[in-house]
């Protein structure tokens, strides 16, 4: 076990957590993210051997599923992106790529990206500032790509709320933006 | 309260604001607009007009407003040109007249107006011709001082602006009958409903006019439907919101003034935000514009639109005089009669230019007559009646109601360009054929002139909007209401007169029109150059037609026949503020953060922007006076010792799959398909044409798995490249890509100690000697105890270095232990600068080297380019003239004797002429070299590489100055690599 410290997307040791109006913001540094696209014509395959070895149904465009210790959502054609708890899963490309096996190319991504969490009757109002994508309609187990403050995001619905996934190296400049939408919408 | 406040209406009589005007307090009422409070308090003088600074009052009661702007709130939230009309009152509300010197009362440039025979349309063409130099210094600063709108404050923005996206099956724009009875067909059908209202009150004339619904006021079934539609989660009213643009796709733009009938936005609130609302469908019911007819001195404060009268009458409980004289060519005109008398407003004549006019009981109504002309210095005191018989006739009275027909309010349905059909039913422009996509019309918007066909059109609207976005909608039962058939006859401005104004805002006169005609200026797009007509804030709403109207008849053609004016977004002005949204100051583009950022902050480093990310660009200390102190050191250090730069910016790409090596051989000009697993290749990749585009290196992690670094620049664009060839040109290949740049954090290690240094760090199991990790190895392994990290043996710098990556999150963690295990070798950290100097001082080529304009052969990385294998840019990179004998070749400058190179000098022989014609290349990168405490450069010249030695001037034009200098090696220290490989 390493003796090096992490810090979080917004550099400090603990995630930041703000309420502003009827919407709670979260940092949420506790997620393992690893790529997974299939191999040339492997994508049968891959779906198989996700289910029999990972347990992991993986969803098709604009969704996103939980199975077990994992949250998957589609990312593109025969692409999708892993999630699961960093604690119990620091490894997660590593182990994804061992139980899949050389049918799909896997790759860590855990801290490529911030992630904030939002909670509260608000968190509509609050994307509606900021994204172009329909929020409103947006159900538990839908995801989506689309922008927030120039930023190329994933957007998740989950029965918790909703998800926001920014490029790790902006994560002040959108943690900006959705307090700043957030004061707007309170 | 002032004699011109009535009864009833639509404002709270029980709550009085205060509120000033030109510094003079008066009250109003809540619900009040300033423009109605104005005229309550019997102001009727509210501005000056733009070019011959005429007394002006309003004209109208909408957004549409000519006359009335003013400059509204003070300091830096003063905003100028802003139409009373639609300023809802506010306690406290300060605002200011505008474009006079001196009072308004006595504008000194009023004496524009005695001299307005010089003024004419296009006089300042004909008139401030010489001499020549004084147009650009005195005579325009001269004009636009004179003439013009309101001053901006010069001070920023106090206010916050957001944008929004809204999604919906139908945008209603409007909510007027038509508007309403569409949203109530729509949010009943269970469709998702936008109802977008410029106004603070829905309701259109159904809350200015005096027609019931069925058994109920206008204002009542307006508040019954509003009070439906509330109930409805699928139907969004938004007040106080203009949609202002329609674009492509059935997107529109719409301002919602979230805060502007306040005194000060609420803390965190936006003052306006703007939206981009999808729409599937998209329904116009925007209503109708009243047309004025234009006559002698027809733009005195009091003359106004009949309709406008009315609404302030019935809804604003307030009349801009307590004698009001009709002037009107059809039947509308009758009802602003007939309700001002109701509301115990005195109208003496209705003056009826129709022969057939019909009677009012009670009303002199004068058949077949005109106004002549008016009097009164700032408002109108009386009008001159010319009867049917010739006769005149001057009637006292305080203002004039004037009625020339309605005309439909085009703005969006012209958007994509879209012509208007001429109506002979309603004498004007209805909607055309050609709409943007997904956009129908309804109600007077549609020429549907009466309450009754508006409902209907709004709710058959609906229905068929929705149909074909396969809804289904009732149209269901609808209100008893006014059906009157529209009776107008074609009447646009009193023969003989001078000064009658037909574009109030720009002073054009029919005058105007007939000398523009006279000049040949007939179009009607050199008619709206050549005397303004129709431009500026209000786009001509209230003048158009008429302006046609006029220039027809001077053609002898029909209206239509003489073109149409059509309008472009937006609708009404858009404060800057709300179009730059939150993008300002700091938050103009988001900001990309170092994994080593707070660290390097707490060091004191200069920072310095590289596209979005804040590179550190040097870490001065104390007692350094100038930044090439600390440049110079962090380079002594880092070539003595040992130097750690974060070099996370360069992008990292993840290359896997199983023709991974042959991708790569096709995207890199030099070979990559025999690139063993656990080394690195420097790699440079051409454009299509054969120019150079992007270096950096591909590392093997296995026989499927490469990492790619490409430049900080170009890590987005070198990634959209390699995905277009993935996916288009090389579709058979298995290959996957994904970019990793931000999930690694990556420092370079370099100097004479950096293995010592690391191996204080990577964990004793991983052997990083030089035998077992040579230059170009790379590989993973774990430091500090066993977290996963990544090892590679470059070197930028052409020092002993490696540049070593972990997970993000540890970035922060990995450079204060690099620090502290550093100390024994006094590490130092070094910025952007000193990886400058030291890459010029190895003679690397940088993003200023490829600039676009040069191949391999200039770079003198010629011989990498494979004539073994196909790759991009190849073939291209044979072209003739990119081979030359001559070519540019990249050489390095040292100054003959003191001197400092400077980058962007050109290269000339050492004697004879400097021009273009003699240039030989240029210098591309300059700096202080400490090592060789020399000035150095990087240059491109012709056929350098066989002329080191040979003495050449750098000439500066531009700055001035010049240098001899000396071409040598581009390679200024360590030249055959040995510290690399030590």
């Amino acid at each position: 076990m390493t003796d090096l410290k992490p810090i979080t997307p917004l550099g400090a040791g603990a995630a930041r957590i703000h309420t502003i109006g009827q919407v709670t913001i979260s940092e949420n540094p506790d997620r393992s993210m690893a790529s997974l696209t299939t191999r040339k014509g492997k994508a049968d395959a891959v779906r198989l051997v996700a289910k029999t070895a990972l347990g992991l149904d993986l969803p098709g465009p604009g969704q996103s599923t939980i199975s077990g210790d994992f949250t998957a959502w589609w990312t593109g054609p025969d692409q999708w992106m892993i999630d699961a708890d960093h604690a119990q899963y620091e490894l997660l490309a590593a182990h994804i790529a061992q139980a899949i096996g050389p049918v799909a190319s896997v790759t860590e991504q855990t801290d490529g990206w911030c992630r904030f969490d939002l909670t509260g009757s608000g968190s509509v109002a609050l994307l509606e500032r900021l994204c172009p994508a329909d929020v409103p309609t947006m159900q538990p187990g839908q995801a989506t790509r689309t922008l927030l403050h120039h930023l190329g995001c994933f957007v998740i619905c989950s029965t918790a709320g909703f998800s926001v996934l920014g490029p790790r190296s902006s994560a002040g400049s959108l943690h900006h933006a959705l307090i700043e939408a957030a004061h707007s919408v309170a | 309260m002032s004699i011109n406040r009535l009864t009833g209406g639509l404002i709270d009589h029980a709550s009085p604001l205060q509120f000033t005007f030109d510094g003079k307090t008066f009250e109003g009422r809540k619900g009040d607009t300033l423009a109605s409070a104005l005229l309550a308090n019997d102001v009727r003088l509210m501005g000056r007009s733009f070019k011959y600074h005429r007394p002006r009052g309003v004209l109208s009661a909408g957004s549409e407003e000519p006359n009335a702007l003013v400059e509204l709130r003070s300091g830096a939230r003063r905003e100028p040109n802003t139409r009373a009309t639609t300023v809802e009152l506010f306690d406290g509300l300060t605002a200011d007249s505008q474009n006079r010197l001196g009072s308004l009362k006595f504008d000194a440039l009023g004496v524009n107006d005695v001299f307005h025979r010089f003024f004419a349309a296009g006089f300042y063409y004909k008139t401030f011709m010489w001499p020549k130099a004084f147009w650009e210094k005195l005579y325009e600063p001269m004009i636009r001082h004179a003439a013009g709108l309101g001053s901006i404050s010069l001070q920023d923005d106090p206010d916050v602006y957001d944008k929004g996206f809204l999604h919906c099956d139908l945008l209603v724009v409007g909510a007027g009958p038509a508007g309403l009875a569409a949203a109530l067909t729509a949010g009943r059908a269970g469709a998702r409903v936008i109802l977008a209202e410029e106004d603070f009150l829905l309701g259109g004339r159904l809350i200015a006019d005096t027609g019931t619904l069925t058994d109920m006021s206008g204002a009542d079934w307006v508040g019954t439907a509003q009070a439906e539609l509330a109930t409805m989660d699928n139907v969004r009213i938004m007040p106080r919101t203009t949609v202002v643009g329609a674009y492509d796709h059935g997107v529109y733009g719409a301002v919602e003034r979230i805060s502007d009938h306040l005194a000060v936005p609420e803390d965190g609130k936006p003052r306006q935000v703007f939206w981009r609302i999808y729409s599937k469908r998209a329904l116009v019911c925007a209503g109708a514009i009243e047309r004025p007819i234009a006559f002698e001195n027809n733009d005195r404060p009091g003359v106004m639109l009949a309709g406008a009268v009315r609404a302030y009458a019935n809804r604003w409980a307030a009349t801009p005089a307590p004698s009001v004289v009709v002037f009107t060519n059809n039947d509308d005109g009758h009802r602003t009669a007939a309700d001002l008398v109701a509301k115990g407003v005195s109208v003496p004549t209705i003056v009826d230019t129709r022969d057939t006019a019909p009677d009012m009981q009670g009303t002199e109504v004068l058949a077949g007559a005109q106004i002549a002309d008016t009097k009164g210095r700032l408002g109108v005191k009386s009008v001159t009646v010319k009867l049917i018989n010739g006769q005149t006739r001057v009637i006292p009275c305080g203002a004039v109601a004037v009625s020339g027909g309605w005309n439909p309010n085009l703005g969006l349905t012209c958007h994509q360009r879209g012509r208007p059909v001429w109506s002979e039913k309603i004498l004007s422009f209805v909607p055309g054929g050609d709409l943007p996509q997904g956009q129908s019309v309804a109600g007077a918007a549609n020429g549907e002139t009466s309450t009754h066909s508006a409902l209907a059109s709004g709710a058959q609207g609906a229905v068929d909007a929705l149909e074909s976005i396969g809804l289904t909608a009732q149209a269901g039962d609808l209100p008893a209401a006014e059906d009157r058939p529209v009776s107008v006859s074609p009447f646009w401005y009193v023969q003989g007169a001078k000064r009658a104004w037909v574009d109030f805002q720009n002073d054009v006169t029919v005058k105007d029109i007939k000398l523009s005609h006279q000049e040949g200026f007939r179009s009607v797009e050199h008619l709206k150059r050549y005397t303004t007509l129709g431009m500026a804030t209000d786009q001509g709403k209230t003048a158009n037609l008429t302006g046609l109207a006029v220039m027809a008849e001077l053609t002898g053609k029909t209206i239509p026949e003489t073109g149409t004016t059509i309008f472009r977004p937006p609708y009404t002005p858009v404060a800057m503020g709300a179009l730059a949204g939150r993008s300002v100051g700091k938050a103009f583009h988001p900001t990309r953060l170092t994994p080593s950022h707070h660290w390097a902050a707490e060091q004191g480093a200069e920072f310095v922007e590289v596209g979005n990310w804040l590179r550190a660009q040097y870490f001065p200390r104390p007692g350094e006076t100038h930044w090439r102190q600390a440049v110079d050191r962090e380079v002594l250090a880092t070539r003595s010792s040992v130097g750690v730069c974060d070099v996370t910016t360069l992008g990292k790409i993840d290359v896997q799959g199983a023709d991974a090596a042959a991708f790569l051989n096709k995207i890199y000009a030099n070979g990559f398909a025999k690139l063993a697993v656990g080394k690195v290749r420097y790699g440079l990749m051409l454009r299509e044409d054969g120019i150079a585009y992007d270096d950096g290196t591909a590392a093997r992690l296995a026989e499927d798995h490469f990492v790619v670094t490409t430049t900080t620049a170009n890590a987005v664009p070198v990634y959209r490249n390699m995905e277009f060839a993935r996916q288009c040109l090389w579709p058979d290949l298995d290959v996957q890509l994904i970019s990793t740049t931000e999930a690694w954090a990556q420092y370079a290690v370099a100097g004479p100690n950096a293995r010592k240094l690391l191996q204080k760090i990577v964990d004793p199991e991983f052997d990083i000697t030089n035998d077992a990790f040579p230059f170009m190895a790379c590989g993973e392994i774990t430091v500090g105890g066993g977290l996963r990290a990544r090892l590679f043996r470059i070197s930028f710098s052409g020092e002993l270095a490696f540049e070593i990556a972990v997970p993000t999150r540890y970035g922060d963690a990995l450079i204060r232990r690099l620090m502290d295990e550093g100390q024994e070798f006094d590490l130092t950290p070094y910025g952007t600068e000193a990886l400058g100097v030291m890459r010029i001082e190895k003679g690397h080529a940088t993003g200023a080297e490829l600039n676009g304009t040069t191949t391999a052969l200039n770079l003198g990385m010629g011989r990498m380019v494979s004539k073994k294998k196909d790759c991009i840019g190849n073939t291209l990179s044979e072209r003739d003239g990119l081979n030359t004998a001559d070519a540019l070749a990249l050489v390095g400058l040292k100054p003959k004797g003191d001197g400092q190179i400077m980058t962007g000098s050109h290269l000339m022989a050492a004697s004879g002429p400097v021009d273009a014609a003699h240039d030989q290349g240029y210098v591309t990168s300059a700096a202080y070299s400490p090592i060789l405490e020399s000035s150095i450069g990087l240059a491109f010249v012709k056929n350098g590489s066989n002329r080191l030695g040979e003495t050449m001037r750098a000439v500066n034009p531009l700055e001035g100055g010049e240098l001899l200098v000396e071409l040598v090696s581009a390679h200024f220290v360590d030249p055959e690599g040995g510290r690399l490989r030590d």
